[in-house]
C-alpha cells in the first residue's frame, strides 16, 4: 500500500516527470563544490539557474556547468533581477538559446526592497512566453485571483511566495495558499521565503505540489545537512498530505479506552 | 582595427574577426553560451560566418548560480 502510493505519486511538471518535489536554487553558496554537494544531498532533480554575462576578464574561472551537470539534472533558468517584461523575455530567450531550455521560471520583480512580483508585468510576460512555446513556471504573489489569471494565460505552474525572497519568514498566509491550491489545475509550488525544514513540511501538508528552496539551504550554517533535512521535510509533508490528517477537535479526546477503567 | 563593445567593455579587435573566433579567443564553449549581437540573438549556426564590424555591441551570457 505504502509503496503503491509512492509509485503513483509522480510529480508531473510541464512535460517532465520528477522524482523529487523539492526544487533547489544554485545561488548564494560559498563555492560551486558546496552547491554541488548540497544539491546531491537534497535529492532534487531540478535546479534553478540565473543568466548573466560571461566574465571575459578571467578565462579560467570555473563555471556552474563544471559542477552541476545539465545532462544529469534539469536546469530551470530564471529571470532573477528583472524588473520589467522586456528584460525578463530577453533573459529567457537567451536561456533557451544556450541549449534549448524551454521550461523556465519567470519572475518579474516590482521593487528592490521586498522583491515582491509585479503581477501586471508577470501576466503580460507569461502570455508572450507561452505563445513562443515556453513552459512557464511563474513566481507570483499569494493572491488567488492573480494566480488564476496566470493559469488562464497558460502558466505551467503557479509559484506563490511564502514570504519575501530570501527572508526565511516561512508561510505567512496559509489561507491564501490553500485557496490557490484548491483553485488550480496546474501544479502549485511554494517559491521564496521558506526558512527551515518545517516550513516546507507545512507547505506540502497544505497540498502544495512542490517547494523551491535556495537561501534556506545555502545560508544555513551547514548547507549539506540542511539540504538533507529539506529532502526529508518535503517527503514527510507530502506523505502527511496523502495520508489525510485527523480532524481537529477543540476538546480533549482520550487515546486510551475509558471502558474497563479500574 | 575595429572598436566593439563586449559585455559592456570597449575592445579593439582585428578586422574581419568572426564570432567563432571571438569565442575561441575567450576559450568559451559554444554549447554553454548564448550571444546577442546588437540586441538580437545570434544563432549558433551563424557564429562562423558572422564577422564583427566597427561599433558592434556583443553580449555573451551563460548560466550562473541563482535561486
Amino acid at each position: 500500500m505504502e509503496d503503491k502510493l509512492k509509485k503513483k505519486d509522480i510529480f508531473k511538471l510541464a512535460n517532465l516527470k520528477l522524482k523529487s518535489r523539492l526544487i533547489v536554487g544554485t545561488g548564494k553558496y560559498k563555492n560551486f563544490q558546496e552547491a554541488s554537494k548540497a544539491i546531491r544531498e537534497s535529492g532534487a532533480d531540478m535546479v534553478t539557474v540565473a543568466v548573466r554575462r560571461v566574465n571575459i576578464l578571467d578565462k579560467k574561472k570555473p563555471t556552474l556547468m563544471d559542477y552541476v551537470d545539465p545532462k544529469k539534472i534539469n536546469y530551470l533558468p530564471n529571470t532573477a533581477g528583472c524588473f520589467n517584461s522586456k528584460d525578463a523575455l530577453r533573459t529567457l530567450r537567451l536561456a533557451r538559446e544556450i541549449g534549448g531550455w524551454k521550461i523556465v521560471k519567470l519572475e518579474v520583480l516590482a521593487n528592490k526592497k521586498n522583491l515582491f512580483p509585479d503581477m501586471i508585468e508577470t501576466i503580460k510576460s507569461t502570455k508572450v512566453l507561452v505563445q513562443e512555446g515556453f513552459k512557464v513556471l511563474v513566481y507570483c504573489s499569494d493572491d488567488p485571483i492573480q494566480a488564476k489569471k496566470l493559469e488562464d494565460v497558460g502558466a505551467s505552474a503557479i509559484m506563490p511566495l511564502a514570504s519575501p525572497i530570501g527572508s526565511g519568514l516561512g508561510i505567512q498566509n496559509k489561507v491564501n495558499i490553500s485557496i490557490i491550491i484548491k483553485n488550480s489545475k496546474v501544479p502549485v509550488i511554494i517559491d521564496a521565503g521558506i526558512g527551515t525544514a518545517s516550513d516546507a513540511t507545512i507547505a506540502m501538508e497544505l497540498g502544495c505540489d512542490g517547494v523551491l528552496i535556495n537561501s534556506a539551504i545555502a545560508k544555513a550554517k551547514n548547507p549539506i545537512l540542511m539540504a538533507r533535512s529539506f529532502k526529508n521535510a518535503v517527503l514527510s509533508g507530502r506523505e502527511a498530505f496523502l495520508a489525510k490528517r485527523m480532524r481537529k477537535n477543540f476538546l480533549g479526546n482520550p487515546s486510551s479506552p475509558v471502558v474497563g477503567l479500574i | 582595427m575595429a572598436k566593439i563593445q563586449l559585455n559592456g567593455k570597449n575592445l579593439k579587435i582585428i578586422q574581419k574577426l568572426s564570432i567563432k573566433q571571438l569565442i575561441s579567443k575567450y576559450k568559451l564553449n559554444k554549447n554553454r553560451i548564448a550571444i546577442e549581437l546588437n540586441g538580437s540573438i545570434l544563432h549558433k549556426s551563424k557564429f562562423k560566418k558572422t564577422f564583427l564590424k566597427n561599433k558592434d555591441k556583443v553580449e555573451i551570457v551563460h548560466f550562473i548560480g541563482g535561486g
